[in-house]
């Protein structure tokens, strides 16, 4: 879509501009060039006030992070340049970059299994798209959606807790022995915080895949039913192949959910145990609201920024090549 | 022509905007200078006459903290007393106040604040010094281990040097027990030497109960408590408050402090925590006491009102008992601080209000009611007359033996600004887990401090 931006701002491609260049009266083509400066002052001037806000908003705080990232400064006082030394510490801490290594293992939970489950329910709630049951199963999965994070995160600490939903079902079907504080394990809590992720994220991956799905023709189906394919045929030659830039889309957001993971950890271990569950956006905030090192935090959301884009900007490529 | 020029103004005029944002807000250094200006880290008061809040109408802006009704009393008792006095008070939880103070403290000056690890507040100028308050109200003349945590020399280490904060009471930490389940496991008297402690905790093991629900979970490491009250109960509290307040060349990883730890290692290793200590948090700690499903836990006494109402006559109150018989006992003994900002507009008033909360009798008997904690002031203050029998009768008598012994300190998790959420509470939770021992704890500690205050 970028490719083919118009034109319309600049004015620099005019019909005028493209005419064959027979010798122009230079007074019409001062002219000329007169109204087309005031047309693209006047669409300057629409677009004026939301980019002020957008770059006070959203450009300015990037560069101040850039910049502070490059001082050691507690947030008041005068600040010190001190260089590249925070991004050094970042590579060298291994807290640091131990945060930054269970955001990875979080993508398993936060993008894996919702995607997988959420193809099987799309899929599921579009074999029987015609009857009520797809309503309320549609609804019931996109529910975890609209419930914020942080109240999710405090829901889930107490269905995860010793005495917890979670702990009495297991034992009403025998399983003691394997009964815990899920959150408070070194083994189980990061896996802990990734089910809450993925019950989350869940909701959302179904309903876009559903409605990548509903565009789909469906004399394709009949067509391949008449060829013989059976559901599990139909599914990956004809529906995953069609929904691919969904699930480029799905996978996105959702990796971007694990690597700037903040809410669910925060309400439901801070971190802990031992820095377990510790994440990158977490360490950013403590390490600018109580260690009062906003430029070591700020390297580190740079750092942050830069490894999402790493991870993100090739699976946006491979989205759009299944398109060509 | 016109309408040209216009029209390229108006577009330069934009790029201009769009790209100044970028280029100015790069340009400066980033925080305001170090604090030059007279107000910063000065003194208003010139010393002599006491001041006090007049006559005329007076807003003291507060900044408290959230879920403790204390200094809400004492502000309706001060109005009431001085009607020219009125509070305007913004409360936030510990943490927010944490993350807030040294923004609030520059932009939005409070006349009172309730504080948290306050060094580095004191030595990047945000702080009023007290010192000439304390002289012409006398604080000087009240018990030194009252006001030593809040003095800050120009280093940033305390104990030493100009007042920056005052108390509104002191805590008293050590232990609470549930009364039934100590005669249950044959526990008569609190324990006197460790050992004993060690014994009844076995007793508790072996009769099926949980020692101890000490909370442990999530960014504040509940074990804190009980490695520190071991640590005093093995060495001298002293060396504990030299290394809280960042003195030269303190360091946690003493030889006595190994044994502590080690001891509190075995406590582990012998299951006398609840199995969930890491995912327990505070308030999980409390209810389990509550409902007596933990023979005890270490815990302070701004928790005894509480008890007395919601476990009357079933709570009781010990200070951990000494190594050796007769030994002295220590506390970690903290008063409830509240600064005055170096931008405050009222800072005789709110002087005044602190020296009030020390030596009124309706403030003293407030802060005893509703704080559960020990007034500020001269020792021989007035004190409220305390039920006999309650935890707060157990509590106060606690706080007296305390001074008496000399044994006050500090908290280890005040040492620095992020030593307990950073460094105490991960190796104090890998420690409850097994994966960490007494020795590497230690180091890990000392480490994450050296590093965290040379940095």
């Amino acid at each position: 879509m970028t490719q083919y931006s118009a034109p319309v701002v600049t004015g620099a491609t005019t019909p005028a501009a493209d005419a064959p260049s027979a010798p122009v009266d230079p007074r019409r083509r001062r002219a000329d060039l007169a109204r087309r400066l005031r047309r693209g002052a006047w669409a300057m001037s629409l677009v004026a006030p939301a980019a002020a806000f957008y770059g006070f908003f959203v450009l300015r705080p990037l560069v101040l992070t850039l910049q502070y990232s490059f001082y050691d400064w507690n947030g008041v006082t005068q600040a010190e340049w001190v260089g590249v030394s925070n991004y050094v510490a970042l590579v060298r801490d291994p807290q640091l970059y131990g945060s930054i290594l269970n955001a990875f293992q979080l993508i398993l939970f936060f993008s894996v299994v919702p995607v997988t489950l959420g193809l099987l329910a799309a899929n599921a709630i579009r074999g029987i798209a015609a009857t009520r049951l797809s309503v309320v199963a549609r609804t019931v999965l996109f529910l975890p959606q609209i419930i914020p994070l942080v109240a999710a995160g405090i829901m889930w600490s107490w269905q995860l807790a010793t005495n917890g939903l979670v702990n009495q079902f297991l034992r009403l079907i025998g399983l003691d022995g394997v009964t815990r504080a899920w959150l408070g394990d070194f083994g189980t809590a990061l896996p802990a915080v990734g089910v809450i992720g993925a019950w989350v994220l869940l909701g959302l991956c179904m309903l876009l895949l559903l409605a990548g799905m509903t565009k789909i023709d469906t004399a394709l189906y009949e067509a391949a039913r008449i060829d013989g394919a059976g559901p599990v045929r139909e599914f990956f030659s004809i529906t995953l192949p069609s929904v691919r830039q969904e699930v480029g889309i799905c996978i996105t957001i959702t990796v971007i959910a694990a690597l700037a993971s903040f809410d669910i950890v925060f309400t439901s271990t801070q971190g802990g145990p031992g820095n377990s569950t510790l994440v990158p956006g977490l360490q950013i905030y403590y390490l600018a609201f109580f260690q009062r090192e906003v430029g070591m935090a700020s390297a580190l959301a740079v750092a942050l920024m830069l490894l999402v884009l790493a991870v993100v900007l090739p699976l946006q490529w491979f989205a759009r090549d299944g398109d060509k | 022509m016109v309408s040209r020029s216009g029209g390229s103004t108006r577009r330069t005029a934009a790029a201009l905007l769009a790209g100044g944002v970028l280029v100015l807000s790069a340009c400066s250094t980033p925080g305001a200078p170090a604090a030059d200006e007279p107000t910063g880290g000065g003194q208003t008061f010139a010393g002599g006459e006491k001041p006090d809040c007049g006559d005329e109408p007076v807003t003291l802006k507060a900044y408290i903290e959230t879920g403790f009704p204390l200094s809400q009393e004492l502000f309706d008792e001060f109005t009431s007393q001085f009607p020219n006095v009125t509070f305007d008070v913004r409360e936030d939880q510990f943490a927010v106040l944490t993350q807030n103070a040294p923004r609030v403290l520059a932009d939005d000056p409070p006349d009172l604040m309730r504080l948290p690890q306050m060094s580095e507040l004191a030595s990047d100028g945000l702080l009023l010094d007290l010192d000439s308050y304390a002289e012409a109200f006398g604080w000087d003349q009240w018990p030194e281990s009252q006001l030593e945590q809040m003095r800050v020399d120009d280093e940033g280490r305390r104990g030493n040097g100009p007042l920056y904060a005052m108390g509104l009471n002191y805590s008293t930490t050590g232990v609470f027990y549930n009364k039934e389940l100590a005669a249950q496991i044959g526990m008569e008297e609190p324990p006197e030497t460790l050992e004993e402690l060690d014994a009844a905790l076995q007793a508790a093991e072996d009769a099926g109960l949980t020692p101890m629900a000490q909370f442990n979970g999530g960014a504040t490491g509940g074990f804190a408590f009980p490695l520190q009250a071991l640590m005093a109960a093995y060495g001298p509290p002293a060396d504990i408050n030299q290394w809280i307040y960042q003195q030269p060349d303190a360091t946690i990883d003493t030889p006595t402090n190994l044994e502590a730890a080690e001891h509190l290692q075995r406590w582990v290793e012998a299951g006398y925590f609840a199995d969930d200590v890491n995912s327990l948090d505070y308030s999980a700690m409390m209810s389990r006491f509550i409902e007596g499903d933990s023979v005890f836990i270490f815990n302070g006494n701004w928790e005894a009102g509480t008890l007395d109402r919601d476990m009357a006559g079933n709570a009781g109150f010990f200070l951990m008992p000494p190594a050796e018989a007769g030994g002295a006992r220590a506390s970690m003994s903290a008063p409830l601080t509240y600064g005055i900002s170096a931008k405050a507009a009222n800072p005789d008033c709110a002087a005044f209000f602190f020296d009030w909360a020390a030596t009124d009798e309706e403030a003293r008997t407030i802060g005893v009611e509703v704080g559960g904690s020990t007034p500020m002031g001269p020792a021989d203050g007035y004190m409220p007359p305390v039920e006999e029998g309650t935890v707060t009768a157990e509590t106060l008598a606690a706080g007296t033996q305390v001074t008496a012994d000399n044994g006050s300190m500090d908290f280890i998790a005040n040492a620095t600004g992020s030593i307990y959420a950073k460094s105490w509470t991960p190796n104090l939770q890998k420690l409850a887990a097994g994966q960490q021992d007494a020795a590497g704890m230690l180091t890990a500690v000392q480490a994450d401090y050296e590093n965290e205050i040379g940095g």
